[in-house]
């Protein structure tokens, strides 16, 4: 196992599937001399010149719909978009373009390409570069959304994103772009739809993706401390979702709570719990599904009112504890 | 240039053929057997008629919502275009998309748009695709004078030229928006000016010339193929109203007519006659041919079964 930072995880899934397939490529802003605003793709044009590490214009939309035409005509483009806060430019090429063309089409088509973007807040870059836009994406169908939180997870879903032949949002988690982790070496591939228990416990279970999978765990060594044993599900792929191992955990423990940085308020979270109480595991439920998401605010400048508005160490284990308590 | 007469019977074929499918249509939506909406092309025939027969076959386009021109002449089965027209499970889209999103992959149509401008982009990237494959065609990307109005149109042009990708952008100058008069929605007269902007050439002719339009697209493909984007604008106008919606309260009576006096499916019947390239029975030949495909494919199109409700969730994902 060798130990390497999330952000290099990320390129090297890119690396290694450019060497593996001709088809793919890499397009965005300022992702080749510059090696990208958080340093993801640096070196990448050295290995690959710059028709496949290609810089582009400021234009998301063009950006985006050039990766579509790319995807339907037989490449296999990985697009970056510096911050998911600006796929608002291209909300279009990928909401009513990529995710549509392969069914209003008939099938005869299908676009196999993977939009990269880093989300969330905590660098102080304030309301327009901060968001978790996870939920705008996830009620389109023809999208696949994958969330990853640790190093080995980033490398092995990236590289099945690019493998998959749907159009998928890859949402990078900007301030674990530093964290190290262990992955396993040589080929590594998560499947799309498979949750990973991160953590084993019987009294509660946490459900959690993305930057929180880490916060819950340090959450969770805490409660330990207490007595209260958490489950941390860390669902990785947000779409497809892995309902099965929502269900099997929330029946074991009989208490769940859900976690994300993501506004609470119209978030995936809802349809988390639902998934829950739609199935049997509501009959194994002790207390009902609590839900822990972003307040409702825009994410604000300062760094005290900035870490307020996620849900913090402090809030997840208060409300973990007013479940079993 | 002179235009082989086959090329010249080709087009003929075509125009006569979108306009019998054009009232075919409008007759089956004021007979109620048409759910959903349409966009009519009568009056711009010559626009798609020519660009299509300019390129070669194993050149891509991306079309418009008021495709149904574009999709004939870029050869498509009119059986399954109309069965799709029709939301029958023989269409080309399996009645999924119905005709606002016509594609024929294997026609080299990747499809018609319901977003105004919202192709531009994608055209782009078959472009793209088409260098860094090394592939010997050019992509043509249909759009109206309206989307030329988007950020899509602007974003794409200026990509295209940077990369120097083989794509003839063609702006289908009809006058109107729903209803805006280009007047109206820009404040230049020449669409192809705007080309410039982008370090690209641009060019305007007649769209209801039709030997005019396979001219200029002949010599745009030439230049694309090596030398990167163009835009191509064709000034016509679209007689029939935007779609079934239309009142027709945007426009007077007269000024519609003028542009049926300019008519160009008459102007160029007129033409070949003049030039010996057919004689008037062969024109009428020509648009009985015409009639006669449209009527074959809604009779294939009525006898074929609905889709099942069992594939609606077919096709989402690959």
């Amino acid at each position: 196992m060798q130990e390497i930072t999330y952000a290099q995880a990320v390129k090297d899934a890119m690396c290694e599937e450019m060497r593996r397939d001709p088809r793919v490529f890499l397009l965005g802003e300022d992702v080749g001399p510059y090696g990208g605003a958080f340093g993801v793709t640096r070196g990448m044009i050295d290995e690959f010149g710059p028709e496949r590490v290609r810089d582009t214009p400021i234009s998301e939309a063009a950006i985006t719909g050039a990766a579509v035409g790319a995807a339907m005509t037989g490449m296999r483009p990985i697009v970056e978009i510096m911050f998911s806060d600006f796929i608002t430019i291209a909300m279009d090429q990928l909401v009513n373009q990529a995710a549509k063309a392969r069914y209003q089409f008939g099938g005869q088509t299908s676009v196999p390409m993977v939009l990269r973007t880093p989300e969330g807040c905590g660098t102080g870059a304030a309301a327009q570069h901060s968001q978790s836009v996870e939920a705008w994406v996830l009620n389109v169908a023809g999208l696949k959304v994958v969330a990853p939180a640790t190093p080995a997870d980033a490398k092995g879903l990236l590289k099945a994103s690019i493998r998959d032949d749907n159009p998928v949002v890859f949402l990078e988690q900007k301030l674990l772009y530093r964290t190290k982790g262990e992955v396993p070496e040589g080929e590594h591939i998560v499947p799309l739809g498979e949750a990973d228990v991160k953590r084993r416990g019987e009294d509660l279970t946490i459900v959690t993706y993305g930057r929180m999978v880490g916060r819950c765990l340090e959450v969770a060594d805490g409660l330990a401390v207490e007595g209260i044993d958490v489950e941390v599900v860390d669902l990785r792929s947000l779409k497809p979702l892995d309902t099965t191992a929502i269900i099997a955990s929330a029946k074991k423990t009989g208490h769940v709570l859900v976690v994300h940085e993501a506004c609470q308020f119209g978030g995936f979270g809802g349809e988390i719990a639902a998934t829950i109480t739609d199935s049997e595991a509501f009959y194994y439920l002790d207390v009902p599904v609590r839900r822990l998401g972003g307040l409702d605010v825009p994410i604000p400048y300062n760094k005290t009112l900035e870490a307020g508005v996620v849900p913090t160490p402090e809030r997840i284990a208060a409300a973990a504890r007013s479940l079993v308590q | 240039m002179l235009v082989p007469a086959d090329k010249l019977r080709t087009m003929y074929q075509n125009m006569t053929t979108t306009r019998s499918f054009e009232e075919m249509a409008m007759r089956l939506f004021s007979l109620g057997k048409v759910h959903g909406t349409a966009h009519f092309c009568i009056g711009e025939e010559a626009t798609a008629a020519g660009v299509c027969a300019a390129i070669e076959s194993q050149d891509l386009i991306y079309a418009t919502h008021r495709g149904h021109g574009q999709s004939i002449s870029k050869g498509m089965d009119v059986n399954t275009m109309m069965a799709e027209f029709l939301g029958k499970a023989t269409g080309v889209c399996k009645g999924k998309g119905g005709c606002m999103h016509i594609a024929d992959v294997g026609a080299g149509n990747l499809g018609a748009n319901g977003i105004v401008g919202g192709g531009i982009p994608i055209a782009v990237g078959a472009a793209l695709s088409t260098a860094m494959q090394k592939i010997d065609r050019i992509v043509v990307c249909f759009f109206g004078d309206g989307a030329s109005n988007q950020g899509t149109f602007h974003e794409a042009l200026n990509l295209a030229s940077v990369w120097r990708l083989p794509v003839l952008f063609v702006c289908i100058n009809n006058q109107y928006g729903m209803s805006m008069h280009v007047s109206k929605s820009m404040n230049i007269v020449d669409i192809s000016v705007r080309a410039a902007s982008y370090g690209l050439p641009g060019r305007s002719v007649d769209g209801n010339d039709v030997v005019a339009v396979y001219e200029a697209a002949r010599e745009a493909r030439a230049f694309v193929i090596t030398g990167g984007p163009f835009l191509l604008v064709l000034n016509t106008y679209r007689i029939t109203g935007h779609s079934k919606s239309d009142a027709g309260l945007y426009r007077s009576k007269d000024e519609v007519e003028s542009w049926k006096k300019k008519d160009p499916l008459r102007g160029f019947a007129a033409y070949l006659q003049e030039h010996g390239v057919c004689t008037a029975e062969e024109v009428k030949v020509m648009d009985a041919q015409g009639v006669s495909i449209v009527e074959k494919a809604l009779a294939f199109a009525e006898s074929s079964v609905e889709p099942s409700l069992d594939t609606v969730e077919d096709d989402v994902y690959a």
